[in-house]
């Protein structure tokens, strides 16, 4: 789960590395107010993506009525898809110079890698192709942590105009709320020598790994969820993993894998998807809900089964299956593909009580998913 | 990393559970050595036949064990797994799902440390056919598993069941099986599963169950690269929208990273087969046990 700025830079200045003070608007005149206390100002658009200053997100204002015009500009504009509901008005920093630093869970190392960079303020993809070498990594023993001394010899012999000692501090604190919060990604950038020579951190992007989320309820609710439609919300709230798709035919499958590997057999057979919902794992007692909600997307036109049991057993699978479609009697056209722990008693059950057989493997039973959503013969 | 032998100790950690109990009878019915278990609660007492401990450690001390596989939910993994490791498991199997990935860590960094080899996070587990098996899988249904020439590692544990499946009715069956599991962070990777089973006796050639996300797939070619036996893959996800956790923390595309496109191009480029959908399986087989007796007949 993704913070936004106003919500991110709360947990580095818990752990002690400075911010700028500011103000979170949700009206062009509480960030005009915002300057009779701040003085001159940076209105920033808060939504959970990168690329704002690029979208005209974040702009200066040196008045109050800068401020609120500035405001009305940025809330109500879409940035990647999200439109912008509030703003962080910020104090202006004075600027000497830029740098880069975060610190992530890095798959190919198996542990956190501390970043630093002198090319501040671009994209960390963009320092990572065009000048790698400026690209510092310290990957980190967990158990030990990121002492001090890591932190100097990650920025030994940097010409950091004497604020290495400072910098090398602020990683530390960096690497402290990475620990402390869970985050899967902490990133200052840019983080800002002020003409002072102060070290102060002007952005923060912060995500909490969701597997985190249970043990970490005090930051939680300030993050931004990703933005749900309704059936998703629903699914989310079932305990069901359930992404709504363009198109019409419906997909109820077990596991992470199988899902996926439906849908994309949908798709070869020249259909499209409707949805990603996934019965697997804990939740293969949930198949009624399952089936429910993969039917109440509209246009749905057909719905393909895929069943492969291994710890999700096909038989209870297909018990909550047909729970749901003898209570609902559905109109639309099903096929299935059974395989696995359960199947026997899982085929059994589908001849019984719907007097049809599953087709021979997921390849036949998707097409004819497929077919019969283009009102052909199936 | 070793694969698990049916010779080989295991201990089962959570084995009073109601999955631990399901699965070891399972596992104990199919083979597997199952020599103890752990519940700090009920040590003394003895479950499914064999004796429960208060911990890895005093299993070890106990009658010992060479490998462990973990019935424990996601926050109690880290302290589980750093017992089993500290006490000089060899083999941790990791099957829990939503594990913070910093405990993941926390306990890789160790498994390290002590040589031992960690199987998953979220995973279905190990299973060397007609031996034994650690986790989850249905080893023992005939219509997935049969012994036979071909080594199955995977990312899914339900895309392997079918893939198994497929092999199986095709006429081929499996030396064994490694699922590595769906976290971004994994103990074995699918270069690691891929050497391990390539060494592995009786193999003659390895299926690579995959999927979007990552860059395991394009690692793993680079080995596949210098392997003779030939290589049949599937990738799970081309159809999946970007930016979305397709239920597998580690099936996410970002960008242009983890891409099905990027995978499908590096395996091709090592020579590998990759097919359209898991029901082409059998051909693809059928394919390269030709190619092999071919070549073992001096026909170029």
């Amino acid at each position: 789960m993704n913070f936004e700025e106003y919500a991110a830079k709360p947990i580095l200045a818990a752990a002690g590395i400075n911010v700028p003070k500011g103000i979170l608007a949700h009206d062009p005149d509480a960030a005009a107010d915002a300057v009779a206390t701040l003085g001159p100002v940076v209105v920033k658009a808060q939504v959970p993506t990168g690329k704002r200053g690029k979208a005209g997100g974040i702009q200066l204002a040196q008045t109050a009525d800068e401020a609120r015009t500035h405001a009305a500009n940025i809330l109500g504009m879409t940035i990647a898809t999200h439109v912008v509901e509030k703003v962080w008005v910020e104090e202006l920093s004075d600027i000497a110079r830029e740098f880069y630093a975060a610190v992530l869970n890095d798959p190919t190392t198996k542990s956190p890698v501390v970043m630093f960079s002198t090319e501040g303020g671009m994209d960390i993809e963009e320092i990572a192709v065009d000048t790698p070498e400026k690209l510092r990594k310290a990957p980190v023993d967990i158990r030990k942590g990121f002492d001090i001394a890591a932190a100097r010899a990650l920025v030994d012999g940097e010409a950091l105009d004497d604020a290495n000692e400072a910098i090398a501090e602020t990683l530390v604190k960096l690497y402290e709320a990475y620990r402390a919060n869970d985050a899967e990604l902490l990133e200052i950038n840019p983080l800002v020598l002020t003409g002072a020579g102060g070290v102060i951190a002007l952005d923060c992007k912060f995500s909490l790994d969701d597997s985190g989320i249970k043990r970490q309820q005090e930051i939680a609710p300030n993050g931004t969820p990703d933005k749900l439609t309704e059936l998703e919300t629903r699914g989310e709230d079932l305990g069901i993993k359930y992404i709504e798709l363009e198109g019409d035919v419906a997909v109820l499958a077990n596991g992470a894998g199988l899902t996926m590997t439906t849908m994309d057999v949908v798709r070869h057979h020249g259909g499209n998807p409707a949805n990603f919902c996934e019965i697997g794992g804990e939740a293969y007692t949930k198949a009624t809900d399952g089936v429910k909600m993969v039917l109440d997307k509209p246009g749905v036109k057909s719905l393909v089964v895929n069943f492969c049991g291994a710890f999700a057993r096909c038989d209870v699978m297909m018990e909550g299956f047909l729970t749901a479609w003898e209570e609902l009697k559905p109109e639309i056209p099903v096929f299935f593909s059974i395989a696995g722990t359960g199947d026997l008693v899982a085929i059994k059950m589908l001849k019984d009580r719907m007097g049809v057989d599953p087709l021979p493997d997921m390849d036949a039973a998707c097409k004819a998913a497929v077919d019969a959503a283009k009102g052909g013969a199936s | 990393m070793k694969i698990v032998r049916r010779e080989h100790r295991v201990l089962v950690q959570g084995i009073t559970g109601k999955q631990g109990t399901f699965w070891t009878e399972h596992m104990q019915a199919y083979g597997t050595k199952i020599v103890g278990g752990v519940n700090p609660k009920k040590a003394g007492t003895e479950h499914c036949g064999v004796p429960v401990y208060g911990s890895a450690k005093d299993a070890m001390e106990g009658g010992g064990f060479d490998a462990t596989v973990m019935f424990i939910p996601a926050l109690g993994v880290k302290a589980a797994a750093m017992d089993a490791i500290e006490a000089g498991a060899k083999t941790v199997v990791c099957l829990t799902e939503h594990i913070p990935v910093q405990d993941v860590m926390y306990f890789m960094a160790a498994a390290k440390e002590h040589g031992t080899t960690v199987i998953g996070p979220n995973t279905a587990g190990s299973a060397t056919i007609d031996e034994c098996f650690l986790g989850f899988m249905p080893v023992f249904n005939d219509r997935i598993f049969k012994k036979g020439n071909v080594g199955v590692m995977s990312r899914s544990g339900s895309l392997a069941t079918l893939m198994c499946q497929n092999i199986v009715s095709a006429g081929y069956g499996q030396t064994a099986f490694l699922g590595i599991g769906g976290d971004p962070v994994l103990g074995t990777t699918t270069r690691d599963a891929i050497e391990a089973l390539d060494s592995f006796e009786g193999t003659e050639v390895i299926v690579m169950v995959g999927e979007i996300g990552g860059s395991m797939e394009e690692d793993a070619a680079e080995y596949v690269a210098t392997m003779d036996k030939p290589v049949v893959a599937f990738i799970a996800g081309g159809a999946a929208p970007p930016g979305k956790k397709m239920g597998h923390a580690g099936a996410i595309v970002m960008g242009d990273k983890g891409t099905y496109a990027s995978k499908k191009k590096a395996l091709e480029a090592a020579g590998v087969n990759v097919l359209a959908t898991p029901s082409h399986v059998g051909d693809a087989l059928k394919e390269a046990f030709g190619a092999i007796k071919q070549a073992s007949r001096g026909v170029p």
